[in-house]
């Protein structure tokens, strides 16, 4: 996949709103003010940047465990059943990540439920449907203060 | 704790902030609050920690980071809460959490995610992983995915 070619305005928007989106009335223009552009240039950027997926979305990332409880689970699947399993993990309303990984353990994905009778509950069915056991890995401590990603390295 | 307008708030902004002049308007609309109380319930919300940040979120493989490493470590307990801020505070990690062993066929306490352009790059961040822990660290593995299969921001069920 070639790394798309951001503008110097995306990379600008980059670099300055990871975090600490204005929360005023008017967020994009006051963006937009602080980059030097007008209102339009600068919504314009971000659905650009959003139509081609170099960013997920503008809003808020919440913290894990603070709604809800989650946990990352691993599944080792036989390679010749990981496509329908990874399928069938994925249409699971709890499921936010999936991935497959190359290790014994091939499938990772991480689980939020709203309590833990709810998280118990979709492990068994995954158990039940999957005929696998679920390793599951809550988190314990967390180590690291996300402020967003450094573009600067791409340079 | 949150009530359910928060959780309605949250239900409504978790796939990203309306693209319009006046977001918190829009989302006011669609809640049947002001946007003055959006704007507040939101400050609220990152005041204790609930919300990290608002900011745009980059989605690592469209910027070109497309070798993601799981690296996963058996490090000394004792010794877990230095040597895992030792890992998250290094700027090519973008998590780092402590999590159970699952004995014996998971050794592993800490996960450390590491973002490269590609493999090689992974390797050489880990190998600086591995030289800070030192003698700490027992052994240690790198997971890479080969396959997003969801991502999604997190989703109330």
């Amino acid at each position: 996949m070639p790394v798309p070619s951001l503008t110097a305005l995306q990379q600008r928007l980059l670099d300055r709103f990871q975090h600490r989106l204005p929360l005023s009335p008017t967020p994009y223009a006051d963006m937009a003010k602080r980059l030097d552009v007008d209102e339009a240039q600068l919504i314009d950027a971000l659905d650009d940047l959003q139509n081609k997926h170099i960013i997920s979305r503008i809003g808020p990332v919440f913290k894990p465990h603070r709604i809800g409880t989650s946990t990352l689970a691993a599944l080792s699947v036989p390679s010749q059943d990981l496509a329908a399993t990874a399928a069938f993990i994925s249409t699971l309303p709890e499921v936010n990540h999936n991935y497959a990984r190359e290790h014994l353990f091939n499938l990772w994905f991480v689980l939020t439920a709203t309590d833990e009778a709810h998280l118990r509950a979709v492990i068994a069915t995954i158990e039940t449907t999957t005929g696998l056991p679920v390793m599951s890995l809550p988190m314990l401590r967390e180590f690291h203060i996300d402020l967003g990603f450094q573009l600067n390295h791409m340079r | 704790m949150l009530d359910p307008i928060d959780r309605a708030l949250i239900h409504a902004t978790q796939a990203g902030l309306p693209l319009t002049v006046r977001p918190y308007h829009t989302l006011a609309v669609q809640l049947g609050i002001n946007a003055d109380e959006v704007i507040q319930r939101l400050q609220n919300m990152l005041d204790n920690g609930i919300i990290r940040r608002i900011g745009a979120i980059p989605n690592h493989y469209a910027l070109g980071y497309q070798a993601n490493g799981m690296t996963v470590w058996d490090v000394d307990d004792d010794l877990i809460d230095e040597l895992g801020l030792c890992c998250g505070v290094l700027d090519f990690v973008s998590h780092c959490y402590q999590r159970p062993r699952h004995c014996p066929e998971w050794p592993y306490n800490l996960f450390v995610m590491v973002h490269g352009k590609n493999r090689n790059e992974v390797e050489q961040k880990t190998a600086q992983i591995a030289a800070l822990l030192g003698v700490h660290c027992r052994q240690h593995q790198i997971l890479y995915s080969n396959r997003i299969l969801k991502k999604t921001g997190l989703r109330l069920t």
